[in-house]
Order: structure tokens, then C-alpha cells, then sequence
């Protein structure tokens, strides 16, 4: 602790924040749609809550809340976010693993992300055929 | 220095981002618990769908995933502000909102489920 440091005058650091012209790697591009699909599904937890709640209050509830799924605006909107938690469910994983050092070298690091991309469409689809049919 | 600091210590910084993870997992264990009963009891009517969720055992189960989903998301989210909003003022204001906004989610949780 008692170390002598010596002072250098902070040099301006190079900064490249340019983010239309860089080439965000697929980690990268699963890293912030790791943020975007978490935001998403914290923004839209009253409209989940408010589903959840009026479906199993009562019976005139639960067919209200068929009837409001059979529009195609809700079934956008809940298409995507079950494709936002299929993605932050896997990608989360993936972090999992990643924080018990396993898989980061980079290679393997590049194909568990392909993989969450991979993975999340098909669980999205057969989540959202159960949901609606 | 840093080389002997423990989980179950006093905080290092460690507490939020293992709860995070801690967190996570409960969730991703509700989820496929969640995914196995509506596959077994395909609900198609009020009253099964109403039977998914009245057992204790997954009432229980709903209210800790919520609950860890509320912490989570207060993670996540003061990762976001803490990593796009700098002024002070205005990080304290969204981080107060967030607050406010989870606990009246938790509060509506408990309504649903208690």
C-alpha cells in the first residue's frame, strides 16, 4: 500500500463510438439483445400480469381474455415478447455457463451464440402454435 | 487483496450480480415447470386453466418466480440506467420509478395469487 505511484497526465483516450460503422460481432449483436429483451418484457409485464389476472379471476374474464388474443395486435405483441424470453431464457443460459468459465474461448463463444439464435426461433414458434391453436 | 473475499460474506459488490443469477436460475426452473404442467394438462377451458394454478405447491412456485423476477429486472435495469444515464439526478428519478414500478407489480402478483 505504501507504493510510490507516479502520475501520468490522463491522455484522451481513442474512442470509436460510431455505432452505424462498426461490425458488432454475433456475441455482440446477442449481448445487447440480451438488454433489448429484458427491457422489453419488464415494459410489458403489466399487460402480462393484467392478462394473467383477468383470466383466471373469473370465467367472463377468461373468455375476454381469448377474445382479446384472437386480435392480431395482441398476437404481435405477444409473439414478441415470447421470442424476447425464448431469447433472454437462452442467452441466459449461455451467460450462465459463460460466468462458470465454460465455453469462452472464442470459437465456442461464436457457436453457443449461433446456437441461442438458432434454438430461440423454433421454441418461439411451437410456444406461440400452442398459445394460439 | 481481492482473493479472499466470500459469496456469503460481507458485500463485496457480489450480492446483486450472483442474486441475478441466482435469480435466473429459479426462473428458467419455473419456466420448464411451468412448460411441462400446460403440456400434461393442456388447458382448454376456464376451469382447467384455472386448476394449472390452484394447487399450493404452484401458487408457491408462481409467487417465488415472480418475486425473482422483480429482483432480476431491478438488476438488469439499474445496469441499463447505470450504463446510458450519467446525470446523477436523473438516474436516481428512473431508479426510484423502477422501484416504484416493481413493487406495484409485486403488489398486483400477490393480489392475483394470495
Amino acid at each position: 500500500m505504501a507504493s510510490t505511484i507516479t502520475k501520468t497526465p490522463p491522455k484522451a483516450r481513442p474512442k470509436h463510438l460510431d455505432l452505424f460503422s462498426i461490425r458488432l460481432p454475433l456475441p455482440g449483436i446477442l449481448s445487447i439483445m440480451h438488454r433489448i429483451s429484458g427491457a422489453a418484457l419488464f415494459l410489458f409485464l403489466p399487460l402480462l400480469l393484467w392478462l394473467l389476472d383477468r383470466s383466471l379471476d373469473t370465467e367472463i374474464g377468461y373468455d375476454q381474455v381469448r377474445s382479446y388474443m384472437s386480435l392480431w395486435i395482441v398476437k404481435i405483441v405477444l409473439i414478441g415478447l415470447l421470442y424476447g424470453f425464448m431469447h433472454h431464457f437462452c442467452a441466459g443460459i449461455r451467460y450462465l455457463f459463460l460466468d462458470m468459465h465454460k465455453g469462452i474461448d472464442l470459437p465456442q463463444a461464436r457457436m453457443s451464440a449461433a446456437i441461442v439464435y438458432f434454438v430461440s426461433i423454433p421454441l418461439t414458434v411451437i410456444a406461440a402454435w400452442l398459445l394460439f391453436f | 487483496m481481492t482473493t479472499n473475499r466470500i459469496i456469503v460474506g460481507a458485500h463485496y459488490g457480489l450480492r446483486d450480480w450472483l442474486g441475478q443469477r441466482v435469480t435466473a436460475v429459479l426462473m428458467a426452473l419455473y419456466a420448464i415447470l411451468l412448460a411441462v404442467v400446460l403440456l400434461v394438462k393442456k388447458p382448454g377451458d376456464y376451469l382447467a386453466w384455472f386448476n394449472v394454478f390452484s394447487p399450493i405447491w404452484m401458487k408457491v412456485a408462481t409467487l417465488v418466480f415472480l418475486a425473482s423476477l422483480f429482483y432480476h429486472a431491478w438488476v438488469g435495469m439499474r445496469d441499463i440506467w447505470m450504463d446510458y444515464v450519467k446525470p446523477t439526478g436523473v438516474r436516481l428519478v428512473l431508479e426510484v420509478l423502477t422501484i416504484v414500478y416493481l413493487v406495484a407489480c409485486g403488489m398486483w402478483a400477490l393480489k392475483i395469487f394470495v
